[in-house]
């Protein structure tokens, strides 16, 4: 039997680089306010929190799972599940790019290396300046008008390469 | 806007959009303007056909002309051929309603969608919508579900089960709070409609939802809607803000005493959570992992409470049903595959859209006399059919008609509607190996042959096509594809052979070529 003096507690200790600046803890934390008493509402404050800083900084998964009563295990284990969370922040705009296999039938595996040769990144990359991120995406349902890619929010078809190129030039203007 | 203002419609559809809607729209109202001539825009959804879009229509006396695609910088010459009085023009296509790709089709479930505004109740109450709801107020749980099953109406979203059977299972199982979920998670490759319904005719689905709810004594109910579509989001929300105040959702259901709630939930990109159990999972704010059945969602579906779980199309056609009858519905389509069907033509083909047509059309039908052929021009050398795990069909297979037990005899399913066309430039090695990819990317990871046999199937099909063992490289590809069909929990594991399999049955010589060819030069 161990007595209340034997009994030893580890301490979870955080990553220095965890550690949330106070407009991200704010924005984490209203997030949770806000959404806390939905049913299942775990996946909207990860988008509420996204939402408002880009991306899910790793810092604000002990603070959502302490606000939800959720074990640290539990909200890390569904950031990392879903495709569309990210965990690092975002260029100034996201381009998805659509690899499925409607678009693959009009040329969306030349429009892929096309992107990843001029942006210069591989998928999940940000360009050098800061001004492009690249994901890719399965389907954004646009099959009869490919290929398709997603700028921020913005739905774009029949991108052939020079119309890509003529997309990120003016998505880098400012 | 006076009455004399001429009526012009410009579609809001994501598709549309794509191809620069909003550009022509804004072209349009400025050179109205500077011509000082008063028009009013409507922006309507989609009518479907997509390689028209953006699909421009003006009300004339005869009816609505349509003209298309047209651009922002088409815009000017079309008011100076006097487009607005229904004029000819390179880009006109006559009346939308007597384009033969539109007039062949048999619109149900799309009756409203590209006619109407999406987002006016007026609108949605004059040509039909909650007369089916007001039917449904008028009769019993069971006399709803009754009709729901007489009406032979089966689950859109792929698996198709008789709705009627599950909503009776919901009906009978004990619970105080039961649920409606929508399934949303439109995944599949090649598909399209329920985005196209949700932004053209959010309605509809509203009231096939409440209609689910009232026949089962459910009083909530969920859409959970991928993020990839934003625009079928905004529609949706603001449809539902419009139904909850002028009494169409919440507390007495257009003054009766029943009570429904309704909320639109977003996905976050993960492929699995189209399937029943894995998006009830993720709605509960888990990861997306598929659950063991039984016990069936119906029993103990969301929050271990008796739930209805639906495709969009599926409650999307309940207010139909509910309005003109069973008898009605169910004498559309053949055998078992009752009413009508949206099929989606996609890829390479030079007439892509929405078909919305009864059950029974051979795809040989949909892919020349809807689809014109490849856009590419070169002959159509395979066809996928039911998304990312559907079967690669050849030309051979053409003649099947699109009906849910032909397909299953050929080794194929129906799915969810998506046709996606290929021209003679595929490699279908690389198809297979794409398929294989895409189970790696998005399994769950619960079943040990979806998680691991998919990135070994890729490595396998690497191995074969290089000629090294290939005999024995395909007795193992085969082996493990029996080894993911009868070892996986879900369709994801267990159909991700369908494309693997037929491409390795039906073009074989793609396998093979790059060990022919070395041979060749040895």
């Amino acid at each position: 039997m161990s007595t209340a003096s034997t009994r030893r507690v580890i301490p979870i200790k955080l990553e220095k680089s965890a550690a949330l600046d106070t407009h991200a803890r704010g924005a984490v934390l209203s997030a949770c306010q806000a959404l806390k008493s939905l049913p299942g509402a775990l996946l909207p404050i990860l988008h509420a929190v996204q939402a408002a800083l880009g991306f899910i900084p790793k810092g604000a998964v002990s603070v959502i799972a302490d606000q939800l009563n959720l074990s640290i295990a539990e909200v890390h284990g569904v950031v990392t599940f879903y495709h569309y969370y990210r965990q690092s922040p975002p260029g100034k705009h996201v381009v998805h790019l659509c690899r499925a296999e409607a678009c693959q039938a009009v040329g969306a595996v030349a429009l892929e290396a096309h992107a990843k040769r001029t942006l210069g990144v591989d998928f999940h990359g940000t360009t050098e300046d800061g001004a492009i991120s690249l994901e890719p995406v399965y389907c954004l349902g646009n099959c009869a008008l490919g290929p398709s890619i997603m700028i921020d929010n913005r739905l774009v078809g029949r991108v052939t390469p020079q119309k890509f190129d003529t997309l990120m030039l003016s998505s880098r203007t400012p | 806007m006076n009455s004399a203002s001429i009526k012009i419609f410009v579609p809001c559809d994501a598709a549309a959009l794509s191809v620069g809607a909003n550009e022509t729209a804004l072209a349009i109202a400025t050179e109205a303007k500077r011509r000082n001539i008063p028009i009013q825009i409507t922006r309507n959804g989609s009518r479907g056909l997509l390689w028209l879009e953006p699909l421009v229509e003006v009300q004339t006396t005869r009816g609505r002309m349509a003209y298309g695609p047209v651009q922002a910088a088409d815009v000017a010459d079309l008011f100076e051929s006097g487009f607005l009085q229904g004029n000819t023009h390179i880009l006109a296509q006559g009346l939308t309603a007597e384009i033969p790709y539109f007039k062949n089709q048999e619109r149900l479930t799309y009756a409203r969608v590209g006619l109407t505004d999406p987002l006016s109740l007026v609108d949605y109450k004059q040509h039909g919508g909650y007369k089916g709801l007001a039917n449904a107020l008028e009769l019993s749980s069971a006399e709803i579900i009754k009709t729901i099953t007489a009406s032979g109406l089966r689950g859109r979203g792929g698996a198709a089960f008789p709705a009627g059977i599950k909503w009776n299972t919901v009906l009978g199982a004990p619970g105080e709070q039961k649920y409606i979920v929508c399934n949303a998670d439109e995944g599949d490759s090649g598909t399209f409609s329920d985005r196209m319904l949700m932004e053209g005719d959010p309605f509809v689905l509203i009231e096939g939802m409440t209609i689910a709810g009232i026949a089962t004594g459910a009083s909530q109910g969920y859409i959970y809607l991928r993020w990839e579509y934003p625009e079928a989001k905004l529609a949706l929300d603001a449809a539902i803000a419009l139904a909850y105040s002028n009494g169409y959702l919440g507390q007495s259901i257009a003054g009766s005493k029943f009570h429904f709630d309704l909320e639109v939930r977003l996905g976050a990109g993960a492929y699995i959570c189209g399937e029943e159990t894995s998006l009830l999972e993720s709605l509960e704010g888990k990861r997306g992992q598929v659950r063991f059945k039984p016990p069936l969602p119906a029993i103990t579906g969301l929050f271990g409470k008796p739930t209805v779980i639906n495709n969009a199309i599926t409650l999307a056609s309940v207010p139909i049903i509910l309005d003109r009858g069973a008898d009605y519905y169910q004498h559309f389509g053949m055998g078992r595959s009752r009413g009508t069907l949206p099929l989606q033509l996609t890829g390479n083909i030079k007439r892509g859209g929405l078909i919305e047509k009864a059950f029974g059309l051979t795809l040989r039908e949909v892919l020349y006399d809807f689809g014109g052929g490849s856009l590419s021009g070169k002959p159509i050398r395979a066809v996928q059919v039911g998304g990312p795990l559907g079967a690669y069909l050849p030309e051979s297979q053409f003649d099947t008609p699109l009906d849910y037990e032909a397909f299953a005899q050929i080794k194929g399913m129906l799915g969810h509607g998506g046709i996606v066309v290929f021209d003679d430039s595929v490699d279908m090695a690389a198809q297979a190996r794409y398929a294989m990819e895409f189970c790696a990317i998005e399994s769950c990871g619960k079943c040990t042959p979806c998680r691991i046999g998919s990135t070994r199937g890729v490595e396998v099909i690497d191995r074969l096509v290089t000629g090294e063992n290939a005999v024995q490289q395909e007795v193992l590809l085969r082996d493990l594809c029996e080894t993911l069909t009868q070892g996986s929990l879900c369709a994801l594991g267990g159909l991700t052979p369908y494309p693997v399999l037929s491409a390795l049955n039906h073009f074989h010589e793609d396998f093979t070529k790059v060990a022919l060819g070395a041979a060749l030069t040895r």
